[in-house]
């Protein structure tokens, strides 16, 4: 399983660094998701400080879904998701594996947009540790449940809207939990944070365990 | 026989009903504090059980049933559609019933409470849901689907219930309604009666609705199968028709020619 994870994981990344569609598309989209919240709102510092995690979190989801999509799309071109299904490859290490890539990419995402957040937004650290974990948490959440979704769609005609209605409110608790998590780690006490950061631990234990069990049945018939 | 049941159901939910808007309007006292806006009570409560207890409920189970490689069959998917189409739309109505109340009695539309959040969190899930039993597949393919999805919307309720408490306890030390007196367990004499009734009498009615909307489904169904074979049919005739007549047919004509969609 976990051989066939790394397999399709590294495909995955490979096929994504050298088609170049995150670099040259989705970070610049969330760079400018936070320059717009700048605009809606205000150029007040205080404000953007204060709404800071919040936005980088919204910002990170959206993100995700474009990531997400991009993950089920490359599968789609050429017929490659039939040629997966042949593979012989085990269900839940094609689970592992997507998810992971989309994992990865995700983090170098937040940690670009996070240099983004802080020149932007003013916004200074308190607890680093706190919010590394925060976001291998959230980050391993949101690419287990947004995966499991993502196969759920792939291969419609609507996949493209009915993604973001299916998996936005499951990921609803990932947002609320990381914001506070690192309003936390950021301005506020610390201790505060860890209750998210174990709510956030269950959230992706659920989904990558309903992962694993459920993807093989979705891979089949998607 | 099956339906003289369900019209004996029928008949005996209205009169419930019935007897429930009596005594809620009529014979149950208004309350000091909220006048009149207490007897909304009536509707909220069993329209929220209805929605989020009872219908959810039934679309869990019954999804987890048609996973059931043992208990598959096109019954439990149906009947997972349903419920959850009757949920939706009593969810919908607790939360429109919630805020009008909310608005004579607090003076808002709406807040932010743990409680109203996670119900609207709820609604969107199971909307999400049905829109993936609207997609067009193949049967089999579109249940399975189906009952993942419900599946999985159900493992996130308690997550997103967490959550948004935790949410509501950290940022706002006292909530804007007190939920304990909302749901009084003082609650006595004919406004308990009322309540009960009214609950029973929703329940019943989430009963008929669901047995005819499954009804409804399960025709739908089998129309569908009726069409396909008659097609399946007709075309089986025509190249039977060109088999049998004199000379050699230029073209080919396949004998089935539909097939279903995946």
């Amino acid at each position: 399983m976990w051989r066939d994870a790394a397999l399709v994981a590294g495909k995955d990344l490979r096929v994504e660094a050298r088609s170049r569609v995150g670099v040259n598309q989705v970070v610049p989209f969330a760079l400018l998701v936070l320059v717009l919240f700048a605009f809606a709102l205000d150029s007040d510092r205080e404000v953007l400080t204060k709404v800071g995690p919040g936005l980088f979190w919204v910002t990170v989801m959206f993100s995700a879904l474009l990531g997400i999509q991009r993950s089920f799309v490359i599968e789609a071109d050429d017929d490659a998701r039939d040629a997966l299904r042949l593979s012989g490859l085990d269900g839940a290490g094609i689970f592992l594996g997507k998810a992971g890539a989309v994992a990865v990419q995700l983090v170098a995402l937040e940690a670009v947009l996070a240099v983004g957040v802080i020149v932007l937004y003013d916004v200074h650290l308190r607890s680093p540790v706190l919010l590394l974990l925060t976001c291998l948490a959230a980050t391993v959440g949101l690419a287990a449940a947004g995966t499991v979704y993502g196969i759920i769609a792939a291969g419609l005609r609507v996949r493209d809207t009915l993604l973001p209605l299916l998996v936005l409110p499951v990921l609803a608790p990932v947002l609320l939990a990381a914001a506070r998590a690192c309003e936390a780690a950021l301005a506020g006490t610390p201790s505060d944070g860890w209750p998210w950061v174990r709510l956030l631990a269950v959230f992706a234990t659920i989904y990558v365990t309903f992962g694993v069990v459920a993807f093989g049945a979705l891979l089949e018939e998607a | 026989m099956r339906t003289r049941a369900t019209r004996i159901l029928g008949w005996t939910t209205a009169a419930l009903l019935a007897l429930t808007a009596v005594l809620a309007l009529v014979v149950s006292p208004a309350d000091v504090n909220q006048k009149d806006a207490v007897r909304l009570l009536y509707l909220h409560v069993p329209t929220a059980w209805l929605a989020m207890y009872v219908s959810f409920g039934v679309t869990t189970l019954a999804s987890l049933l048609y996973l059931w490689p043992r208990t598959r069959s096109r019954f439990w998917d149906l009947t997972a559609g349903a419920s959850a189409e009757i949920g939706v739309v009593f969810l919908a109505l607790t939360l429109l019933i919630g805020s009008i109340w909310g608005r004579t009695t607090w003076g808002v539309w709406w807040t932010w409470d743990a409680r109203l959040t996670t119900t609207a969190v709820l609604l969107v899930l199971y909307l999400g849901y049905l829109a993936v039993r609207r997609v067009v597949a193949d049967p089999e393919v579109a249940a399975k689907r189906a009952a993942i999805v419900a599946i999985a919307a159900f493992l996130d309720v308690p997550l997103v219930h967490l959550s948004v408490e935790w949410w509501r306890t950290l940022h706002q030390p006292a909530s804007l309604f007190d939920e304990n007196r909302l749901l009084d367990p003082q609650i006595t004499g004919v406004m308990l009666l009322t309540l009960l009734l009214s609950v029973l009498a929703f329940t019943l009615l989430y009963a008929w609705l669901l047995i005819h909307r499954f009804r409804l489904a399960w025709l739908e169904d089998r129309a569908g199968d009726r069409r396909m074979e008659a097609a399946i049919a007709e075309r089986h005739a025509e190249a039977d028709l060109v088999d049998a007549g004199p000379g050699p047919a230029d073209t080919p004509i396949p004998h089935a020619t539909l097939e279903p969609t995946s």
